[in-house]
């Protein structure tokens, strides 16, 4: 059979579960649809977190941006994980224990004020579309790649998909679809990575595998690599080029951000108690750990492969997986010292960076550039890093079964990831926006109806987001955990920890760390990308940890504006006392 | 009442804390700020700060949060039982 074939029958095979999966758990009150019903175990939790979690970016491009940044990379691997012991420590068990419906629900509360709870679906809303475009882009690519479909089908069929299951059944059906969804794409991760383990130094686990010598030499693969790296003249792949105050800032930004950030809150809201929330917070740090060990393997694996299969080769004989992904435009070559072989060092090789394509075919039948070559360096060509994960079985001569299972794990965590996004979204706007503020006197079955009819307008934006990605798409993740860590992050760990703030404090807070951290972003990132560097950042610290800045601010704002203003009424203070108690 | 509550809410500080503290030495410490100087110690093909970055802080984190779960389980069934008496 050929690997597209069998990739069909693996991603049919996937789809028709999830959707018998949906038919089997739909929502039929409010409760079932925003927290199905506080019924869901906490391992089903545990597993249905991390696919929430593990979206396209840490199943397609993760790892590929590791195999590129070498020890920099390990802020995406402490950052999302360290994140989670903040969320178990500081915020799950307690936001459980206040049982309400959605993140803004317990910041109005808490503040008891309108003005907080709409500011905070405001943060809600910007920050998970941006997330969301994301996830359709890695539907679009997986589709575009392995299926040979158009772009825009693949995510008007993913989005089908997404609003079945969502739309019908809420929270639970999402719930349930998750957990479906992390044994594929857990399964898709590890086949592969065991496999190029093996084939590289003869061990089973790719977390040793990765410390061990080369099959066919006494050399340690990573000292092998730092060498290698060190002659194509990049930094040595185990040492770090970013400052360490930035390594910190942007550490810190991931992992504060990971734990502000509302869809994956709610997942806490669905289990039956305090105890379980706790548990289930382990459980999926288990889960996202097993995927999170796994990649810096599978990063240096594929960055060894890679340079292995194509350095010095003549472009004519060079591998199928090279001209493939060049066809869909995410490699490109510039032959710049015409020999007809490709070669690869460090540098960019086209002026502009992205290649743009000409019509033409060139002498070895390669696409032809519109750029010019950047004469700077050797260079010659350009990998888009999004495609090392997709693209690691095939560099690797892997069976096409593996192929198609990593397509179908993909969809699984792109498509997981979208859903649990769509639900905040719609819960916030149905239930904070209209029921709680301007429409309070909807029945609950209106309110469900409120509920779905949200989740489908934001299945279309995010579809629309899908088909025209923005250009800014890839650069706006720094946008979602940089905002949720310098406006959730504070107002929750300090609603819990410090019963003294009141509302004003919360307001100012959150409203000046979210200026402070979007305008630095948009500046250096939009308006003036040309001195996007470190001679002119704040104290060195880039856009993507600017996020721990602003956290800073939202927190000394608003502690100072609170001991200036009046205390919180008594009603508050005891909320704080109960949620504290077990 | 109040006071067993104020004690159970310190206990649960104190667990808290000591906690947050392993786990800003393993990451932010071991991995980031040592990390360069740790890197001079090997063991196998790993550098050892490099290892804490990639893999060492993630099994830490892992440990903590069951540590946590077993630690408030405790403290739980601990004042339960005050209670009952």
């Amino acid at each position: 059979m050929t690997t597209q074939l069998l990739t069909y029958i693996f991603v049919g095979a996937t789809f028709t579960l999830y959707i018998g999966i949906a038919l089997w758990s739909r929502a039929k009150s409010t409760n079932d649809f925003y927290i199905a019903g506080k019924g869901v175990h906490p391992i089903a939790n545990g597993m249905a977190t991390a696919a929430d979690w593990m979206s396209a970016a840490s199943f397609l491009s993760m790892a590929g941006l590791i195999a590129f940044l070498g020890k920099d990379g390990s802020v995406y691997l402490m950052g999302w994980t360290g994140g989670y012991v903040l969320l178990a420590l500081l915020l799950a068990p307690y936001l459980r224990k206040f049982g309400k419906f959605t993140v803004p629900d317990f910041i109005g509360e808490r503040y008891y004020s309108s003005t907080a709870r709409k500011l905070a679906v405001l943060c809600l809303i910007f920050i998970s579309f941006t997330y969301i475009a994301g996830q359709m882009r890695g539907v679009g690519i997986v589709f575009s790649r392995f299926l040979e479909v158009d772009i825009n089908t693949g995510v008007i069929v993913g989005m089908a998909i997404v609003f079945f299951y969502a739309v019908l059944g809420g929270m639970k059906g999402i719930t349930y679809t998750q957990v479906a969804q992390y044994c594929v794409l857990i399964f898709a991760y590890l086949v592969p990575a065991i496999f190029i383990s093996i084939l590289m130094t003869g061990k089973v686990i790719p977390q040793i595998g990765f410390g061990s010598t080369l099959v066919d030499s006494p050399i340690y693969l990573l000292d092998k690599l730092d060498q290698v790296t060190r002659d194509l003249g990049f930094v040595a792949y185990t040492e770090n080029v970013k400052t360490n105050i930035d390594i910190f800032c942007i550490t810190a930004a991931l992992m504060f951000g990971t734990a502000g950030l509302p869809h994956v809150i709610v997942r806490f809201f669905t289990v039956p108690s305090v105890g379980a929330a706790r548990q289930s917070a382990g459980y999926a740090l288990i889960f996202i750990a097993l995927l999170y060990t796994t990649a810096p393997a599978v990063s240096a694996f594929a960055r060894m492969n890679l340079i292995d299969s194509i350095q010095d080769q003549p472009y004519s004989t060079s591998p199928n997986w090279f001209k493939n992904w060049e066809e869909i435009g995410l490699i490109a070559w510039k032959d710049k010292n015409e020999d007809g072989k490709i070669k690869y060092s460090s540098g960019s090789a086209l002026e502009d960076i992205k290649p743009k394509y000409l019509d033409e075919r060139g002498e070895y039948g390669e696409r032809l550039l519109q750029n010019k070559p950047n004469l700077s360096n050797e260079n010659e060509i350009y990998i888009d890093r999004d495609i090392i994960v997709l693209a690691n079985p095939e560099i690797a001569q892997l069976p096409g079964w593996v192929i198609a299972l990593v397509a179908a794990g993909g969809l699984a965590a792109a498509l997981s990831t979208a859903a649990g996004l769509l639900l905040v979204i719609s819960s916030s706007v149905s239930h904070d926006l209209l029921k709680k503020t301007y429409m309070p006197q909807i029945t609950e079955k209106q309110e469900l109806r409120y509920a779905r009819i949200s989740a489908a307008v934001a299945i279309g934006i995010a579809g629309i987001f899908g088909i025209y990605p923005p250009a800014f798409v890839a650069q706006v993740v720094a946008f979602a955990f940089g905002l949720a860590a310098a406006t959730f992050f504070p107002a929750l760990f300090l609603g819990i920890f410090y019963k003294r703030l009141n509302k004003e404090g919360a307001i100012t807070g959150m409203l000046l760390g979210l200026i402070f951290t979007a305008s630095y972003i948009i500046y250096f990132k939009f308006i003036n990308p040309a001195i996007n560097n470190s001679d002119f950042w704040f104290m060195g610290i880039s856009p993507e940890g600017i996020g721990s800045v602003g956290m800073l601010l939202n927190f000394i704002i608003a502690l100072s504006v609170s001991s200036l203003t009046k205390p919180p009424p008594d009603e508050v203070l005891e909320l704080v006392d109960d949620i504290r108690r077990p | 009442m109040n006071e067993k509550n104020n004690k159970y809410w310190k206990a649960n500080l104190k667990i808290v804390i000591s906690l947050l503290i392993i786990w800003f030495i393993s990451s932010f410490g071991f991995g980031i700020i040592f990390s360069d100087y740790l890197d001079q110690i090997k063991f196998g093909g790993f550098k050892l700060g490099f290892w804490f970055a990639q893999q060492g802080s993630i099994y830490i984190f892992v440990i903590l949060v069951f540590l946590y779960v077993w630690l408030m389980k405790r403290l739980d069934k601990k004042f339960s039982e005050e209670e009952d008496s």
